[in-house]
């Protein structure tokens, strides 16, 4: 096993990151003229670096499979975004936002990453203040926060339901400005489809017009991948349709280890599924948690009455209600972190409690805070508290004020009332805290290569925090990367243009033509969804919410066999140089069904349970999950060597040298 | 990004639209007050009408901005229609216009092509006669067998039951035309918030009492002409 | 449900295009319209046909890819929703759906149903932003308080989807909703004042130059638009633009 070099500066962990920027080489205005860089995504993370490094002075190619960059799938984050702002006065500092983010992490992030995101936290809020993006603020004109799950102040910075669109549309104008200036050249409907390596470093892509369909080189000094998570291996998720892990799974393939594939956010709040032919699950904000309580009936009988649609859930007693996450966790309750929860409701669901057909959903209720809060407003009011009526039309009111849009986005979808009756939720994958290996600077193990956002591995360890994606992305791209890159680009101002003439680039094309070229022909008799499908159910059923030995030996043997049949039966209609959505779905299904089966070995591998990762082999007496750090506090780094089943393993060891590793106990 | 004057953009164009809406529809409320006299005061219609007629500063200044703006209103109006006829080059096959939009909204080029007939009409009948008596003839009495022949020049004109259904259908189309045109115009001209909400009733007032107003007159002067 | 499809086709950009029906039966009142359309595409691939050509990605009314003229309107017969939000139970069984692209000069077909809107991202280009550097030193983000009636317009204006819905549905094709949306949204803010009017000026003059209608106030675009971006911002782009224009030049 070769030594990892994380190139964590020295020194205690406050000052490392201003020690680290005071010690890196710059390269100076004039030459940063002369060189290019590729950032594929645009993101929060593609979107801020590509803004940033462009502002610099180099000149940047973004690409963009979508239309627009203001398209990306950051766009549909909810709830907020967390800086160690401490405008509450509520005791948070840089420390207490690490510590949480660690330990919600289950301890298996790096200390000296994590700690910089916090550091970095409340510069985003200023800059993004600066931009223009009109966060939610109180009635004196200054910002308003939140609190969300896991923690104990208030640091949520927020823009209604809508925060991740208006930190996207931010990082969009800053994009703008540089595309106006020149310093950009935007790539829309472009896919990258490789990465090229000359003499050893990233020099360029290989991208697809996704609208004449024509295979394009592109060259520059060094490359960013910002293309977000894989979270669609699972086929139904949260994700946008065409998110995908084809940027970063390519990127491995030429030599970047991948990191802890097996760490997948499973949200708990999902709208349940609701057929067959669905394509995509709608996420419910972690915030309905504060007023909503999950539940699911006591009594088997109450289930069937309940699925053969003779009995309605406002019709079960209370006593007859299995409050299961208040009776399990007393002291958070409701609000436990994600991964407990959503384990918590498929273990009622695997017992037979599921409340709809399927068996695969339980009821988020809002019932008792529309009584809470009507007697609290009839109070304020000086109305009568007693009459029902009344106060069940004020708690109406301030249910709607709280989370108006995301009832009406329930009602639409289910065709339910959530006023009137509880809503149905379920589990589904949400985010993927794995992803590709980088050191400090954010380069991955091949040089020149840089993995930013969801697309790395960094800062989330086994689980992340809610709001904090939306901070790792834009702490990347506007604050991170555009130092660390420069300590490598300062060796690259005599280098002058690159080639696109070089054989690397002619042999990259070729690859990608032949592998378009075989999809087109291979002339099968089955569609990509179906192969997307069956590889979602491999996933979901045996590498989901809990994994064991047996399952995931199976899945991996049937995730082979499955891209076997895929490569020999595929079809995609249409031809290569034509907008032909089938095909680059086929290129990101056949992408998956690698990455899958190191998914399946990598929690294979991983036997213990921590954060998002649940071995049934590795838990308490009580069901609860039991980390083992003797033997696996480190990240487990995949190198490819040809095939996934042969992947060769790196371990980067995990040190703590500011925090205490303890057991997690929301009880 | 050149910058040019402010009516060469399209915001700007709208702007002068409605400066020029503005303009026309203070001349269509005194229009409006002078023909009342001719059914309440035939002598004070025959006065006022006298007045407008001669008076240089009505007729070589008043006049010819309303011609422009008349002319300007309609050529700018069917210009910026081209426009966006051209902005959408390839139709619907089903296209729900009314579920978004109100009919008067979507077809104020056919309106404003009625009410541009109508004025045709309405130039035949009095304008060019007059320009031909004064201006010509050089007649600029107003005066015909001893008296003032406005009043008895405009009942022979709404003796004709097909004139009098003409105006009906013109100025109906009229009143669609404003009832849309008032709002829009305060729109282009930036001027939309909580605060006019007023405004907007006066407009929809204005919209309907003015046209009925000249409705109302060339029924009432034709049943004159029939005692 | 059993419903009569009849969808735009057409191969590229240089291709005619035409009507094209397609019969499709078992559809479940609970599907989403997409869905509906992913079913259609399955039964098409199954028979070696071309799948109709759509564009779609968060399929949860947020990333403003999906665009569809539906039954004669921008997004279907509901209020509030984008195509993606639309679901089967809107329609009757028997029913015959008409699917078109959005059209505008200004939004060449790609293919099928798939419009290319670039002409918004070049009006973005043209002034969508405030000049400031992510340099890490811009001031405490609360030194500058923001009074809570204009933050809240502001954020009404931002939460435009860049779709186009606005285009499709107005009879002259015009941007003006959409332009206006990012307009008001700096000229309410104190970050975007400095700018106002270069910014209103270069987002406008560009939006002529896409070859976009003239706005005639209809309102259409406001009533199909799936965030409810309201016409007082056209109003407020006409303001600032009549402003900046009639401005001394200095």
């Amino acid at each position: 096993m070769t030594k990892i070099d994380a190139k964590i500066p020295s020194g205690a962990l406050k000052d490392k990151w201003t020690k680290h920027k005071n010690n890196i080489n710059l390269v100076n205005p004039a030459n940063k003229r002369l060189i290019d860089v590729i950032v594929v995504g645009t993101g929060l993370a593609g979107g801020s670096a590509a803004a940033t490094l462009a502002e610099l002075g180099y000149n940047v190619k973004a690409f963009a499979f979508q239309d627009s960059p203001r398209r990306a799938h950051s766009i549909a984050a909810q709830g907020g975004i967390n800086a160690a702002k401490n405008y509450q006065g509520d005791g948070d500092s840089i420390y207490r936002l690490f510590y949480d983010t660690v330990k919600g992490g289950d301890y298996r992030s790096r200390e000296a990453n994590v700690y910089r995101l916090a550091e970095v936290s409340a510069n985003i809020i200023d800059q993004c203040v600066a931009q223009g993006v009109p966060f939610a603020r109180d009635y004196g004109g200054l910002l308003d926060n939140r609190s969300f799950g896991g923690v104990l102040v208030s640091r949520t910075f927020y823009a209604k339901g809508q925060t991740g669109q208006q930190l996207l549309l931010g990082a969009y104008s800053a994009m703008n400005r540089q595309i106006s200036r020149g310093k950009i050249k935007m790539y829309n409907r472009h896919e990258m489809l490789d990465v090229v390596i000359v003499d050893g470093k990233a020099r360029g892509i290989i991208a697809r017009d996704l609208v004449t369909g024509k295979v394009e080189r592109h060259s520059a000094h060094a490359v960013v991948v910002g293309s977000g998570g894989y979270g669609n291996i699972f086929f139904l998720s949260t994700n946008a349709m065409g998110s995908n892990g084809s940027a970063a799974w390519k990127i491995h393939k030429k030599g970047a280890y991948f990191a802890n594939p097996c760490f997948t956010q499973i949200h708990p709040t999902c709208i349940p599924v609701a057929g067959e032919l669905q394509a995509k699950l709608t996420l419910m904000s972690e915030s309905l948690r504060n007023d909503g309580r999950i539940w699911v009936p006591k009594n088997m009988d109450d289930v069937k009455a309940i699925r053969a649609g003779k009995l309605k859930p406002t019709q079960i007693k209370e006593e007859d209600r299995d409050y299961y996450l208040e009776r399990r966790y007393p002291a958070f309750g409701n609000l436990v972190p994600r991964d407990v929860a959503s384990r918590a409701a498929k273990e009622r669901c695997d017992a037979g409690y599921g409340v709809n057909q399927t068996g695969q959903a339980v009821y988020l209720d809002f019932a008792s805070a529309i009584e809470r809060y009507g007697k609290e407003t009839a109070h304020v009011q000086g109305l009568d508290e007693n009459d029902k009526a009344l106060v069940t039309k004020l708690g109406k009111g301030v249910i709607e004020n709280k989370y108006g849009n995301l009832f009406q986005m329930y009602e639409k979808i289910v065709d339910e009332n959530p006023y009137e009756t509880p809503m149905m939720i379920f589990p589904a994958v949400h985010y993927t805290m794995g992803g590709i290996w980088v050191d400090y600077n954010l380069m991955t193990t091949i040089p020149g290569l840089y993995a930013i956002g969801e697309a790395n591995f960094s800062d989330h360890g086994a689980n992340r925090l809610g709001a904090s994606a939306l901070m790792q992305g834009l702490a990347d791209g506007y604050f991170v990367l555009p130092y660390t890159i420069g300590d490598y680009l300062s060796n690259d101002i005599r280098t002058g243009p690159i080639s696109t003439d070089h054989k690397a680039f002619e042999e990259a094309e070729k690859e990608v033509i032949d592998r378009l070229e075989h999809l087109i022909n291979n002339k099968g008799t089955t569609s990509v969804d179906t192969f997307h499908r069956k590889l979602g159910l491999i996933m979901w059923n045996k590498c989901g919410m809990a994994r064991n030995k047996e399952g995931l030996t199976s899945a991996i043997e049937e995730i082979k066999a499955l891209r076997e049949e895929f490569w020999k039966d595929v079809r995609v209609p249409g031809g290569r140089f034509e907008f032909n959505e089938e095909l680059a779905k086929a290129g990101r299904v056949a992408d998956y069904l690698e990455l899958g089966e190191l998914f399946a070995k990598d929690a294979l591998l991983r036997e213990e349970s921590c954060g998002g990762h649940f071995r049934e082999e590795s838990q308490s007496e009580e069901g609860e999950a039991k980390r083992d750090d003797e033997n696996f506090k480190y990240v487990a780094m995949w190198e490819y060597t040809g095939n996934p089943a042969d992947a060769i393993l790196h371990k980067e060891d995990l040190v703590y040298e500011n925090i205490e590793l303890k057991t997690r106990s929301y009880k | 990004m050149s910058k040019s004057g402010l009516f060469k953009s399209s915001v700007g164009r709208k702007f002068a639209m409605a400066l020029s809406a503005l303009f026309l529809m203070i001349f269509l409320l005194q229009h409006l007050v002078i023909n009342i006299t001719a059914v309440f005061s035939p002598d004070t219609f025959n006065e006022l009408s006298h007045f407008m007629g001669t008076n240089p500063a009505v007729q070589f200044l008043a006049q010819p901005i309303l011609i422009f703006a008349v002319v300007f209103h309609f050529v700018m109006g069917m210009y910026l229609e081209t426009q966006n006829r051209a902005a959408r080059p390839v139709s619907y096959k089903n296209y729900k216009g009314g579920a978004n939009s109100s009919w008067m909204s979507r077809n104020m080029a056919i309106s404003g092509l009625v009410i541009l007939a109508f004025l045709v009409l309405h130039f035949i009948d009095f304008w060019f006669p007059e320009i031909n008596t004064k201006y010509i003839v050089g007649d600029m009495s107003g005066m015909h067998n001893g008296e003032y022949r406005y009043y008895e020049e405009l009942l022979h004109k709404f003796a004709n039951p097909a004139r009098v259904i003409a105006y009906v259908v013109a100025f109906g189309l009229l009143a669609l035309h404003l009832l849309h045109g008032f709002g829009s115009a305060f729109q282009s001209m930036g001027q939309n918030n909580k605060y006019i909400d007023g405004l907007k009733k006066f407009g929809v007032f204005y919209s309907i009492a003015v046209p009925l107003g000249f409705i109302l007159i060339a029924i009432s002067l034709y049943v004159t002409t029939l005692n | 449900m059993n419903l009569t499809l009849k969808i735009w086709r057409q191969k590229n950009a240089d291709d005619k295009g035409q009507m094209v029906e397609y019969p499709i039966s078992d559809i479940s009142p609970d599907m989403s319209f997409l869905e509906m359309l992913d079913v259609l595409n399955e039964g098409l691939v199954a028979k070696d046909e071309a799948p109709v050509a759509f564009d779609h990605d968060c399929r949860e009314g947020i990333c403003g890819m999906c665009s569809l003229h539906i039954n004669g309107e921008p997004h279907g017969p509901d209020r509030g929703v984008t195509t993606c939000q639309l679901h089967m139970r809107s329609f009757k069984d028997g029913d015959t759906i008409y699917i078109e692209p959005f059209r505008a000069k200004a939004f060449p077909i790609i293919k099928d149903l798939v419009v290319d809107r670039s002409a918004f991202d070049r009006i973005q280009h043209a002034g969508g932003y405030v000049s400031v550097n992510t340099s890490g030193n811009t001031q405490d983000a609360n030194s500058l308080p923001v009074p809570k009636a204009d933050a809240d317009m502001a954020f009404d204006a931002a939460t435009c989807i860049g779709c186009g819905a606005c285009v499709a549905a107005c009879k002259n094709s015009s941007a003006m909703l959409f332009t206006s949306a990012k307009v008001s949204q700096y000229a309410l803010l104190p970050q975007g004042k400095i700018e106002a009017s270069n910014r209103v000026q270069n987002m406008v003059a560009q939006m002529d130059a896409e070859g976009f209608g003239n706005c005639s106030n209809t309102g259409a675009c406001e009533a199909e638009c799936p965030k409810g971006i309201s016409l007082e911002n056209i109003a407020r782009m006409n303001r600032e633009l009549i402003k900046a224009k009639s401005a001394v030049k200095h």
